[in-house]
């Protein structure tokens, strides 16, 4: 299997927020070029890629769906050659204060987000955290070239680098779901020297982060029989230690609950056991908070099964995850479509 | 144009009662379309042009429906209580008239609201000048919209329900005035925008576009401490929409809309809107997605009784719409 | 699959000791949203012999045809939801007490000092709380948070319950007098009724019954289903509350009732989640006029049915909602009326027998 550190560390460091994902889907076609039979993109942006099974036509298809979109923010006015900034997709803005950030204009302009001082905000903000609304970004230009350069509408994206920490830990920003991403094409190159009947359609969604936009176009066009949705997951960390949170590194989250069909999940369980690749049961009492949502309701219906990556610190710039939970993913995914039989579906049912 | 929005505004159309404003759009595009329809959710789908080979189907959406409220209770004393459809702000309903679809009218009174404090829908009622359970004109489940005149300020235009019916004025107009095409354009007058974006997701679907516009109003910046802060103000022109929080706009079509108005030198600002939604979600997501964009009408004091519009942003919105639909569109 | 069993459509339904057996094992059955296989295996069980086609699909919905006679059917989409509010076993703690999520909304001051059963086996447990002489003054003003609750099985529970599990209230159905009491009538009501309109489908429509899943988790199981019957008109057939209670204040009237209990069946103007189609709310009033069946209109404002989702599927489904009235919905036990329910069946029964193309002829109008 290739590294697949590369890959991820060149994604990480391409832009694509939601609605925007020109950047990061001409990286992931690159990458997926060489591994599939055919490439497409859908009217909204998620790219799509085909790699054909071998039994008899009419086959049966498998869609994965890793969202590529990233969280990220839009320039709201210009003022005084400061900018002022909405969210796209879920940010804390207690955590904006001080970051690097890329401002996507005429050009690309690096800059900081900073917090003005309180005595020239609402006396209400007073030592409390400041909202969005109230930052501002500075790009170190004068006023006029700002306005030359910056229109309204235009993204701001994190710039935080890339760093790799000790035992195969990666932090950055858009782990979150670029690790999915990077899984996705670890399971394609896998599938190079595996047989399989069934076709395989690979996604890389477009606007999870705001409408899963994607997830609820793409499955449409290619009505796909069964569905595996990769994502990251919560794993334990500060603060965050309930059920809802999955040891580090501890394996590959299975998601369990009322997105998932529950002959998937079986499934995906025994495949595990049989690689003896570590799994843990993500339970997902509701909503899954994922493509998974928006999948299993197209058309009339499709059974979806979700994987999970556990990360660290969500939608930060310093998202951690172990890169062997990357490549559990990959491998977990490979072995259970190499599975697929052209009867599979006949075992997927409710009444078991 | 003055007369058509006039009417359009005056006439009542809550959302999922949409009949007579229908009626009254169907009667202005007179026989300007080449077809039009009806769906099951009453969205009014008026088709002209054929699609040439450089031609797509396109679909352009203003929503005809408009927030009201509709009866929940009726006391013995004949004082109705209410719930709201849309978005309905309980302070601009105080002392206000209502009209409902029957033609009864009535006013909006207050009870139990201490004085400096916000009232609540729940504070609120419709008295229509009954005096007891028996006599009162409307019942459970009645719906009426706010009854407020169309007034002309010369520059600037005020009436109740200028969200959405400007839209709709602009979307008959450019019908009209849009002689050549190649495109095969759809144009959706459609319902219940304001209770969830609901006729525009069935007639997205019906239509099968290949790209879609809507056309609906959006916030001004331009009032004293404007919240949310805007940088969109009456009289700059038609906004192009980079986003709201119902959908972000396809990328690629706001590049090809500013290039537009450009070339056609029609003044356009950008907008960035945070708070409220338009048809362009459930464009952008019908079947396999659409690319969606829309053009915006800047608008003060959305959802009251009197909001305002800008002539010049009115005329420039119908001249933006109508270059967009006569020229092919490229998506880059 | 041929149909089996014939049941003259002259016929009308009625409610007795067989409705109300089977009313008891739908409401006594576990079906918390996206885990509905008990009440599934009975709707299948109850309908297998009437219906033309038996369908269950990619989400668990039940999908059951019964074709009328004759020229011009109108195909009618009847949706009532099989799934319940409850909870899942999220994790088991070192003491062997299992923390738990609700699923669906339930108001957390419900929860504490209940009877509970958890999984397929039906175990039984209790959901506790701190003895009051433990509690401090200002403890007592504080609702207990659902974190802080737990299911106690006993102490060797052992390996029988896991992380997954699903559980709801303990409640066995009774009749009490004029009413019902049991969990769960939100929406087992819904789903008996479907069955008995099944049995006595009139021969002018072709019957597309939809025992739906994962209505109380957001409509999800109603979106699919419509799409695959792709129906020329639809009916949710559900329960609303009854708040029809006292106000605290004496000089204050309860305007704010939603239903009232033995007003008979509630036909939905409007919710959140739906304008009703006027064509189809005179449809049903104006049969309940003509067949002197009582009936409410609810009171507009929040809440919904599958019918939000089913009305927006495709190029749109004229649709409406009815409901039986019922008191306590999203608690461990509800009441409702016999008399409510059987004058729900008898009014959709009538209402269905009614249906013609001309229904739906014309543009929607008011």
């Amino acid at each position: 299997m290739n590294d697949i550190l590369p890959l991820l560390k060149k994604m990480l460091s391409a832009p694509g927020l939601s609605g925007f994902e020109g950047p990061i889907r001409e990286i992931i076609t690159q990458a997926w070029r060489p591994l599939t039979d055919e490439l497409s993109v859908s009217k909204i942006g998620s790219l799509h890629g085909l790699k054909k099974g071998r039994g008899e036509d009419p086959r049966k298809r498998v869609l994965i769906s890793a969202h590529m979109d990233a969280i990220g923010m839009i320039v709201t006015e210009i003022k005084d050659g400061f900018l002022r900034i909405a969210p796209i997709g879920g940010i804390d803005h207690r955590i904006l204060p001080g970051q690097p950030v890329i401002v996507h204009g005429r050009q690309a302009l690096r800059g900081q987000v900073v917090q003005p001082p309180g005595f020239l905000l609402p006396e209400s903000v007073g030592s409390g955290p400041v909202k969005m609304s109230y930052l501002l970004v500075d790009v170190g230009l004068q006023p006029e070239v700002v306005s030359e350069k910056v229109r309204v509408g235009d993204l701001v994206s994190y710039a935080q680098a890339p760093i790799e920490l000790t035992g195969e830990a990666l932090a950055g920003h858009t782990l979150d779901n670029r690790v999915s991403v990077a899984a996705t094409t670890l399971c394609l190159e896998e599938l190079q020297n595996r047989a399989h009947d069934w076709d395989v359609w690979a996604v890389a969604s477009a606007q999870e982060e705001v409408s899963l936009g994607g997830a609820q176009t793409s499955p449409f066009e290619i009505r796909p029989d069964i569905a595996i949705i990769v994502d990251v997951c919560f794993a334990k960390g500060p603060g965050a230690t309930d059920w809802q949170n999955l040891p580090f590194g501890g394996g590959v989250g299975i998601g369990f609950g009322p997105n998932i069909h529950p002959a998937l999940y079986s499934r995906f369980e025994e495949t595990a056991k049989t690689l003896e690749i570590p799994v843990q049961k993500d339970l997902m009492p509701k909503m899954s908070g994922t493509d998974a949502m928006a999948v299993q309701v197209v058309a009339d219906g499709i059974p979806c099964a979700v994987l999970g990556i556990p990360l660290r610190y969500m939608h930060t710039p310093v998202e951690t995850v172990s890169l062997k939970d990357v490549r559990r993913v990959g491998r977990l995914m490979a072995a259970f479509i190499a599975n697929l039989k052209p009867d599979t579906l006949d075992q997927i049912n409710w009444e078991a | 144009m003055k007369s058509l929005i006039q009417k359009l505004v005056e006439t009542p159309g809550p959302s999922g009662f949409e009949y007579q404003i229908r009626d009254v759009v169907r009667e202005s595009i007179g026989d300007a379309a080449d077809e039009i329809r009806v769906d099951a959710l009453g969205n009014l789908i008026a088709r002209k042009g054929e699609k040439a080979e450089n031609g797509m189907r396109v679909m352009v959406s203003a929503h005809i429906d408009e927030i009201g409220l509709m009866v929940t209770h009726v006391d013995e004393n004949g004082f109705c209580r209410f719930t709201n459809v849309g978005g309905v702000n309980p302070l601009t309903c105080v002392g206000g008239r209502v009209l409902f679809m029957d033609g009864a009218r009535g006013v909006i009174g207050m009870g139990g609201v201490e004085r400096g404090k916000m009232p609540k829908l729940t504070d609120l009622f419709i008295d229509v000048g009954a005096t007891n359970r028996a006599d009162c004109p409307v019942g459970v489940g009645d719906v009426c919209g706010f009854e407020r005149p169309f007034m002309d300020l010369g520059k600037r235009m005020v009436a109740k329900s200028m969200d959405d019916r400007i839209a709709a004025a602009i979307a008959i107009e450019a019908l009209k005035q849009l002689e050549s095409t190649p495109h095969e354009v759809f144009f959706v007058f459609s319902t219940q925008e304001e209770v969830g974006i609901r006729g525009a997701t069935t007639a997205a679907y019906g239509v099968d576009p290949d790209v879609g516009f809507a056309v609906d109003v959006t916030l001004s910046g331009d009032t004293p401490k404007a919240t949310p802060k805007m940088v969109t103000a009456l009289g700059n022109g038609p906004a192009i929409k980079v986003r709201d929080s119902s959908f972000i706009a396809d990328p690629r079509l706001v590049d090809w809309m500013v290039k537009q108005a450009e070339s056609a030198e029609i003044p356009y600002q950008m907008e960035v809107l945070t708070a409220g939604g338009t048809d362009g979600h459930a464009i952008q997501m019908t079947r396999g997605g659409v690319p969606a964009g829309c053009i915006s009408i800047v608008c003060r004091y959305i959802h009251s009784p009197s909001e305002m519009v800008d002539t010049d942003d009115v005329e420039n919105s119908v001249a933006l719409l109508v270059k967009l639909l006569s020229e092919p569109i490229e998506l880059g | 699959m041929t149909k089996k069993l014939e049941i003259s459509a002259s016929k009308a339904p009625q409610i007795g000791p067989s409705q109300f057996q089977l009313l008891e094992q739908l409401c006594n059955a576990t079906a918390v949203s996206g885990d509905e296989h008990e009440v599934r295996q009975i709707v299948i069980e109850q309908v297998k012999l009437i219906a033309d086609d038996v369908k269950v699909d990619a989400m668990g919905n039940v999908l059951v045809t019964r074709f009328g006679r004759g020229e011009n059917r109108v195909r009618v989409m009847l949706a009532s939801h099989m799934d319940e509010i409850g909870f899942m076993i999220v994790k088991k703690h070192d003491d062997d007490l299992f923390q738990f999520e609700r699923v669906g909304g339930i108001d957390e001051r419900q929860l504490p000092g209940k009877a509970v059963l958890v999984g397929r086996d039906h175990l039984p447990g209790v959901i506790g709380a701190k003895p009051i002489h433990q509690t401090t003054t200002s403890e007592r003003k504080k609702k207990i948070e659902c974190s802080s609750l737990r299911i106690d099985l006993g102490p060797e529970i052992g390996d029988k319950v896991q992380p997954g599990d699903r559980a709801t209230f303990a409640t066995r159905f009774e009749i009490l007098g004029p009413s019902l009491r049991a969990k769960a009538l939100d929406d087992r009501l819904g789903v008996a009724t479907l069955i008995e309109l099944l049995k006595y489908a009139p021969p002018n429509i072709d019957l597309l019954a939809a025992f739906t899943v994962q209505e109380e988790v957001g409509l999800r199981g109603a979106r699919v289903a419509a799409y695959h019957f792709n129906p020329d008109m639809a009916i949710a057939v559900d329960s609303t509350p009854a708040y029809d209670l006292p106000t605290w204040d004496e000089e204050d009237q309860n305007t704010r009732y939603n239903t009232r209990l033995d007003a008979g069946p509630a036909i939905y103007v409007m919710d959140r989640g739906t304008i009703a189609d006027r064509r189809l709310v005179k449809l049903l009033s104006r049969t309940g006029d003509e067949e002197s069946t009582p009936y409410q209109f609810r009171q507009p404002g929040g809440g919904g049915t599958d019918a939000g989702a089913i009305h927006l599927v495709r190029t749109g489904i004229p649709s409406v909602s009815v409901s039986v009235p019922s008191r306590y919905a999203h608690s461990a036990a509800g009441i409702a009326r016999i008399d409510d329910w059987a004058n729900t069946l008898r009014l959709l029964h009538a209402a269905l027998g009614r249906v013609t193309p001309d229904l739906l002829a014309g543009e929607r109008r008011d």
